[in-house]
């Protein structure tokens, strides 16, 4: 039997498998920097297909928001005891600054609270310093979307 | 000419296409802007790399949320609401239904004009315009001429 040290090690593994084999993620460049219990940090490299003023070079809000969409669902998958469906019921997010052409973004997203139904979650995109950040989003996601199937089971 | 002068350009001439041609991310996301009737709808032609759970299969909830963003801002530059590309202050999404893996539509509905701040709200569907798939409210920053 893996004792709880080991089988956390193993969820993080199968949610690192599912996050970087997500259609959009890759489409995105999306890069896996950490993943903690209940932790995500997820990385955007500057590309020009994600510019949204061709004028400037700054890459598009939507880029942004799909990036904090999904570090914050997986900081949602971390948080919980196995990979179970998740959906995102809401997601808010306040831009604080344009990111800076030719760097890439980096979100932190923390799952801060999970109930029975809801996991709860913020999270920060930056650059360098999270203390300087470029937006700001507050999620919430409904766990398990199918209603009566078991809570751990090892499925997406 | 600068991106706004294109685009005041485009809104003279009826060209609601070219909102998307001169923005690279639109056209990563496939988008494409058209008038029906007196709305002006945003569609987001669905392909592979907008899938974000492909056990569903669903579309990316990041997706989604830019497509929102994105038809509320072709419809301020539409009504010539700003004389500066607008800035999102603030964005809310709410998610009512997974995206099916096919083409999403979306328009934008200004619900307050200010001289600096600008309120619209969206909504996204698919088959179904009665059964939107995901709803939102934007807070825009814009400049009135």
């Amino acid at each position: 039997m893996p004792d709880g040290d080991e089988r956390e090690q193993l969820k993080l593994r199968l949610v690192r498998g599912f996050i970087s084999n997500i259609p959009h993620n890759r489409a995105l460049g999306t890069e896996i920097v950490e993943l903690a219990p209940g932790e995500a940090v997820l990385r955007l490299p500057y590309d020009e297909k994600l510019v949204g003023n061709p004028d400037s070079g700054v890459i598009h809000g939507g880029a942004i928001t799909a990036l904090l969409d999904g570090a914050s669902g997986a900081a949602v998958f971390t948080a919980l005891p196995g990979l179970v469906p998740i959906a995102t019921l809401d997601l808010r997010i306040d831009y604080l600054r344009p990111a800076e052409v030719g760097r890439p973004v980096t979100a932190r997203a923390t799952c801060y609270k999970v109930t029975r139904n809801v996991a709860f979650t913020r999270a920060v995109a930056f650059h360098e310093d999270p203390a300087d950040p470029i937006a700001h989003s507050v999620g919430t996601f409904m766990v398990s979307t199918k209603p009566g199937a078991p809570p751990a089971a090892a499925r997406p | 000419m600068t991106l706004i002068e294109r685009l005041e350009a485009a809104r003279r001439a009826g060209d609601h296409q070219a909102f998307v041609d001169v923005v690279p991310y639109a056209r990563f996301l496939g988008l494409s802007v058209g008038k029906v009737g007196d709305e002006l709808i945003t569609t987001m032609r669905y392909a592979d790399h907008l899938v974000g759970n492909p056990a569903l299969p669903a579309l990316h909830g990041g997706t989604l949320g830019a497509l929102l963003e994105s038809a509320a801002i072709f419809e301020l530059l539409w009504r010539a609401e700003t004389i500066v590309l607008p800035k999102t202050i603030t964005l809310t999404v709410d998610y009512l239904r997974s995206g099916a893996t096919v083409d999403t539509h979306a328009r934008g509905i200004v619900t307050r004009h200010g001289r600096r701040v600008t309120n619209v709200r969206m909504e996204a569907w698919q088959a179904d315009r009665g059964a939107p798939v995901a709803t939102a409210h934007a807070i825009f920053l814009v400049m009135r001429g």
